[in-house]
């Protein structure tokens, strides 16, 4: 299990030892998590590194998951889906079924902790059963939220507004709320296996399994094949660049086969790309964390060139291994990049382009986008500054009063 | 003079949790008018968040309005205006926030182009504000020696705290009073006082307050004290 102390060597002592003492306030405070999955998706995947962390610093965080047949899932990825703003419809079973599978859960847990920090839509109407004024409630908003659907958002918005607190990952998803709304960024994980250093060994023989040639410039988009990530466009781009530029395009990303619209995706991409030995379309199963990092570090440029984007983490995951990044200024993507100064913002196939063959011709510049980058991600957006964010939360329900509050 | 203080520095430091307010701007009068509403913590996150957030960048872009302005707006001429405002000269929040109301009426009143500008749609200025959380740290300082030695060890967010913070909230303990109070060295508070910090990252800063007390030392060490 990985310890704090591993930290240190990216963040500095100082951080840690804060960290420690932001904790020592919280001392036997218990916090409950209550999500609804403990394996797969991005969720389950922060709890299971965040809650030895809070509890190797003191807190007594716990985790627990509600239960629910296949159908009340499906209500519930419905309303994902709803609050990324597709337009859906409910039937009044398909409500019913949502509202009796919380309350059945209400029922059968022992919701105990002096905070209890509610994830995403599915356990959100658990708070319900909140009775003690003392207990205090967070609901966190994992998702896109800049456009949800108005029937779905009113619908949510009565439980929502129940919670002492919010929280979300971007200021665009700020919503007209009664309750205070946070914000607090996701991170990525230095020491995991999507961001930990690796031997160069590694990253060649990733690169000798797919094909690409390591002597010539690679610029790489990492994403699942979806509209909104533009694969496409970054074909375009990546077309218009070559004629200046000799360099390879590396597409990579998984979620296509279960998806529909990813498979139509895949298949436009791959008629545009229309065999072109320089473009390598890489379809990867769901545990490829290493390939995705061997892929990046290979990388001269990291592309995202999302249209609608929810916070946009493999920014963070290129900038943190110091590649200089262009990406759509669009969700939380400007929150990593100051344009200009640790990475390229654009909004236009063509201004993607000049952007590109301006990183590709002048790599000093492009290595110090990178070195910026990989600064702001090192003081913002790793693990550590998350916790310490999670911390400050729980201080701020306990103690309500005032700007400043001294501890 | 004396290497031994009458009262010891207590390093505090401290953190901010920020919150949203879901208010946003498109263009300059919806700016302005959040600028005038908006409480006093809102003017205080915008105006300081980035010299911890982007320290890297430091001293540029010093606040949230010049960089928007200048970047989402285009407007080039008034981003510079906002971006020089001294912060520095101006002692409370309230100060501050009519500084840059006057520099936006300013320019409203003598550039009508200014009005014509608007924000691409996703790049609006969204509102925020902070609350401050502040803890006592280990590091206490006795004598300039050890004053010296906490400055290398505190983290940034306490250099912070206690120039940024003493600066606008009254009741901290700062660096040059306590200098010159507990140290009687006025001279090395005076030119503590003369730094410009909102022009520097903070460990650049750290390192000429640290700089600045081993040059005392040294004369001390020579026998010029």
């Amino acid at each position: 299990m990985v310890k704090l102390k591993e930290y240190e060597k990216y963040v500095g002592v100082d951080v840690i030892d804060e960290l420690e003492l932001y904790a020592s306030k919280l001392s036997g405070v218990v916090v409950q998590n209550i999500n609804s999955t403990s394996v797969g998706g991005g969720v389950a995947e922060i709890l299971t590194r965040m809650i030895p962390l809070l509890q190797e610093l003191g807190v007594n965080a716990l985790w627990d998951v509600i239960k629910g047949g296949e159908k009340f899932f499906e209500v519930t990825k419905k309303m994902h889906n709803a609050l990324h703003g597709q337009s859906v419809t409910y039937t009044k079973e398909e409500i019913d079924l949502y509202l009796e599978t919380n309350e059945m859960n209400a029922r059968e847990m022992d919701l105990k902790g002096d905070i209890m920090f509610i994830h995403d839509p599915q356990p959100c109407a658990l708070i319900r059963k909140k009775s003690d004024v003392n207990q205090q409630w967070i609901w966190r908003c994992h998702i896109d939220f800049s456009r949800p659907d108005p029937f779905t958002w009113n619908f949510l918005k009565e439980y929502i507004e129940q919670y002492d607190a919010s929280i979300f990952s971007a200021p665009s998803f700020a919503r007209e709320l009664k309750i205070p709304q946070v914000l607090i960024s996701p991170s990525i994980d230095p020491l995991s296996d999507k961001n930990k250093e690796l031997p160069q060994e590694t990253i060649d023989s990733v690169l000798e399994n797919f094909n690409i040639d390591k002597k010539r410039p690679i610029v790489t988009q990492i994403s699942r094949f979806d509209y909104l990530k533009d694969p496409v466009g970054v074909v375009k781009v990546f077309r218009r660049v070559r004629k200046y530029v000799d360099c390879q395009l590396v597409l990579a990303g998984g979620g296509a086969t279960d998806d529909p619209e990813g498979v139509k995706v895949l298949a436009e991409v791959q008629e545009i790309a229309a065999n072109d030995p320089d473009i390598f379309l890489l379809l990867l199963p769901p545990a490829s964390d290493i390939e995705i990092n061997a892929l990046q570090r290979a990388s001269t440029v990291v592309l995202q060139k999302s249209l609608r984007e929810g916070f946009g983490l493999t920014v963070a995951e290129a900038l943190w291994k110091s590649k200089p990044v262009i990406a759509g200024a669009v969700g939380g993507i400007p929150l990593q990049i100051a344009h200009k100064y640790s990475g390229l913002l654009t909004h236009t196939i063509e201004g993607t382009a000049f952007a590109l063959k301006q990183l590709l011709q002048n790599p000093s510049y492009a290595k110090k986008l990178g070195e910026n980058g990989r600064e702001n991600i090192r003081k913002n957006f790793l693990i550590t500054r998350h916790l310490r964010d999670y911390l400050l939360l729980f201080l701020s329900l306990l103690h309500k009063k005032g700007d400043v509050i001294y501890l | 003079m004396s290497l031994v203080a009458k009262e010891p520095f207590h390093f505090y430091t401290r953190q901010n949790l920020t919150y949203l307010s879901g208010r946003k701007a498109t263009n300059l009068i919806e700016l302005l008018s959040g600028i005038k509403e908006v409480p006093e913590m809102s003017i205080y996150h915008h105006t300081h968040h980035y010299l911890e957030q982007h320290e890297f960048l430091s001293p540029e872009p010093p606040n949230d309005f010049a960089y928007w302005i200048t970047n989402n707006l285009q407007d080039k001429l008034l981003g510079e205006e906002i971006a020089s405002i001294d912060l520095r000269e101006l002692l409370t929040l309230n100060e501050i926030r009519l500084k840059f109301i006057e520099a936006i009426e300013f320019s409203i009143n003598e550039n009508s182009e200014s009005l014509s500008r608007t924000a691409s749609p996703g790049s609006e200025f969204h509102f925020m504000s902070a609350r401050t959380f502040v803890f006592p740290t280990k590091y206490i300082a006795n004598s300039l020696g050890e004053f010296d030695e906490c400055l290398k060890k505190v983290s940034v967010h306490s250099i912070f705290y206690h120039i940024f913070e003493a600066k606008l909230f009254k009741k901290i303990s700062n660096f040059c009073d306590w200098l010159s109070s507990s140290l009687n060295e006025q001279k090395l508070a005076e030119e503590f006082c003369k730094l410009d910090p909102y022009t520097q990252t903070l460990e650049n800063l750290r390192k000429m307050l640290i700089e600045l007390v081993e040059n005392r030392l040294k004369e001390y060490s020579y026998g010029k004290a």
